[in-house]
């Protein structure tokens, strides 16, 4: 083979334009099987427990160091210019509007994202997404809206349950050994607190188990190669979620929820 | 090549598909009918193309070019509710057999009729161990995951599925590779019974000379992405055709070359 330069750049672009064509025809794809019937609810349900309830461990535990990281800092910080008191305002308004569903959506990406593309890899290079459709079922509908509905609908969930725990952490860190009074540490908590911080964290934490699903979905179902093929899936599935959460993070806060 | 193949009604119609994969021609021009009621079995070596033309009748592959007809009926881009529609006529039986490996055996053998049909699960339930019965299989094998299967019994549990939901063509995908000799003629047996029993057209494609001769009424062999030589399993040892005498005595010498580096 001849080695032209030209060659090579013209190939990868060729080849990059194919992919972004057929991730947006597989994205739109996914999104319209949504809402067209049937709707396999079983399947639905399954997905919720294994994305959403397996997941509250991981979560939980991210949850509670991250807050109790988080107020020893802000302590440091604040003691500077004699502000300690500002540590419950500041961790409630770090954990809900940021940290809750970045780390949660990170975690859950390395956890699910992984996972969906090592399923549906498999199913692809074992022929039982074509199996599927040999019986009458569309691997869209059957297999790739389940994950979706289901991880746009736990992710909203899991940060609440990771607000609450991350708040928690904070709480226990200063008063078991920052000195603060415990009454008076919640009240300030929840007197400073806006209700469009936990709700601006929820729409983000839907934005990104939308990443997560679509993405595991997509490296999987077109996965190809065997074992290796199915293996750099789950990479590629990770990695990419991962990065899309925190771009879409800061375009989210800057764009909508500033 | 034999002229139209006999009197019956033409079930599947191939004219001139051709696929292609980046820079690799698969299929170069296939052109195949198949009667009903006809099993037709498909030999070749392996990576001829084979699978990609289970699959383009199938619809999982479109061709890049030629047309596929079934009842008569051009078939070739349909999608969506047209195409599940062509597909309750099938049932296919795949290379790995390609259960559900979340599913267990009776679910697998049920689907069909619970996601595609919509029976209720009880009622899909009894005619899957009915089903299983069918291929040899005791009602005891119905809880059990298929991972906990061997082989032989996962293909089983592939014809079960296949033809669970009674469909008008059967295809099989190498249904006797990787299997001890005595387990690939029970799955041959079976074919013959279960495709008789159904009334079923038969789609069959293998590189195993005695399955072939057992579940073929016609055999037509692909080589370089065409179709080389088409008769009856009679002819088949006197065909006159250096390509077909090669394959069916598994010389390393003839007209066909392996893509081997000699040395
Ligand atoms: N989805 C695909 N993408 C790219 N190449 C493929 C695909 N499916 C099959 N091929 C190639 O087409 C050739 C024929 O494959 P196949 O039909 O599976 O052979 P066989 O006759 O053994 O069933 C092989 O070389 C294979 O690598
Ligand atoms: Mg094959």
């Amino acid at each position: 083979m001849q080695l032209n330069f030209l060659a090579i750049i013209g190939r990868f672009a060729l080849g990059m334009l194919g992919e972004i064509g057929r991730f947006s025809r597989f994205a739109a794809k996914s999104v319209l099987s949504c809402v067209q019937a049937p709707f396999f609810l079983r399947n639905l349900l399954q997905q919720t427990m294994t994305i959403g309830y397996y997941s509250l461990p991981v979560v939980g535990l991210t949850a509670v160091f991250t807050g109790a990281v988080l107020a020893l800092q802000i302590y440091i910080g604040g003691s500077r210019f004699n502000a300690e008191s500002i540590v419950p305002t500041i961790v409630v308004l770090g954990i809900t509007r940021e940290l809750g569903p970045v780390l949660a959506g990170l975690m859950v990406a390395g956890r699910v994202s992984s996972a969906i593309a090592a399923e549906l890899g498999t199913m692809r290079v074992t022929e039982q997404i074509d199996a599927l459709t040999t019986l009458s079922t569309n691997p869209y509908k059957y297999l790739i809206v389940p994950r979706i509905l289901a991880a746009v609908i736990v992710l909203p969930l899991l940060v609440l349950v990771a607000d609450i725990i991350g708040v928690m952490g904070g709480f226990l860190v200063s008063t078991q050994s920052l000195g603060f009074n415990g009454g008076s540490y919640l009240k300030n908590t929840l007197d400073f607190m806006e209700a469009d911080d936990v709700s601006s964290g929820l729409w983000k934490a839907a934005a990104f188990g939308f990443i997560i699903a679509l993405m595991g979905c997509y490296h999987g179902f077109f996965s190809r190669g065997g074992a290796q093929g199915v293996g750099a899936a789950t990479t590629y599935a990770v990695v990419s979620s991962a990065v899309l959460i925190l771009a879409s993070n800061y375009l989210l806060t800057s764009l909508v929820f500033s | 090549m034999a002229a139209a193949s006999g009197h019956g009604k033409q079930k599947i119609v191939l004219k001139g598909v051709r696929k292609s994969f980046g820079a690799k021609h698969v299929l170069d021009g296939i052109d195949l009918s198949i009667d009903e009621g006809q099993s037709l079995v498909v030999i070749g070596g392996s990576g001829t193309g084979k699978s990609v033309m289970l699959k383009c009748i199938l619809g999982i592959l479109v061709p890049d070019a030629g047309s596929i007809h079934i009842d008569g009926k051009e078939t070739t881009r349909i999608a969506g509710r047209a195409r599940e529609g062509v597909m309750k006529k099938f049932g296919m039986l795949f290379q790995g057999a390609a259960l559900f490996d979340s599913l267990p055996v009776w679910e697998n053998v049920a689907f069909g009729l619970i996601q595609g049909q919509g029976k209720n699960r009880r009622e899909a339930r009894e005619v899957a161990i009915d089903t299983l019965a069918q291929v040899g299989l005791g009602p005891e094998v119905a809880k059990l995951m298929p991972a906990e299967l061997s082989g032989g019994m996962q293909k089983r549990v592939g014809l079960a599925r296949a033809i669970a939901s009674h469909p008008d063509v059967l295809f099989f995908d190498e249904p006797t590779t990787g299997l001890d000799p005595i387990m690939s003629d029970v799955i041959n047996e079976l074919i013959v019974e279960r495709v008789k029993d159904l009334g079923a057209t038969a789609v069959s494609i293998t590189h195993d000379m005695a399955s072939a001769r057992k579940i073929a009424d016609r055999i037509a062999m692909i080589y370089r992405g065409r179709i080389i030589w088409e008769g009856a399993v009679g002819d088949i040892d006197h065909s006159g055709n250096p390509y077909v005498e090669q394959f069916i005595h598994g010389r390393a010498e003839g007209p066909i070359q392996m893509d081997i580096l000699k040395t």
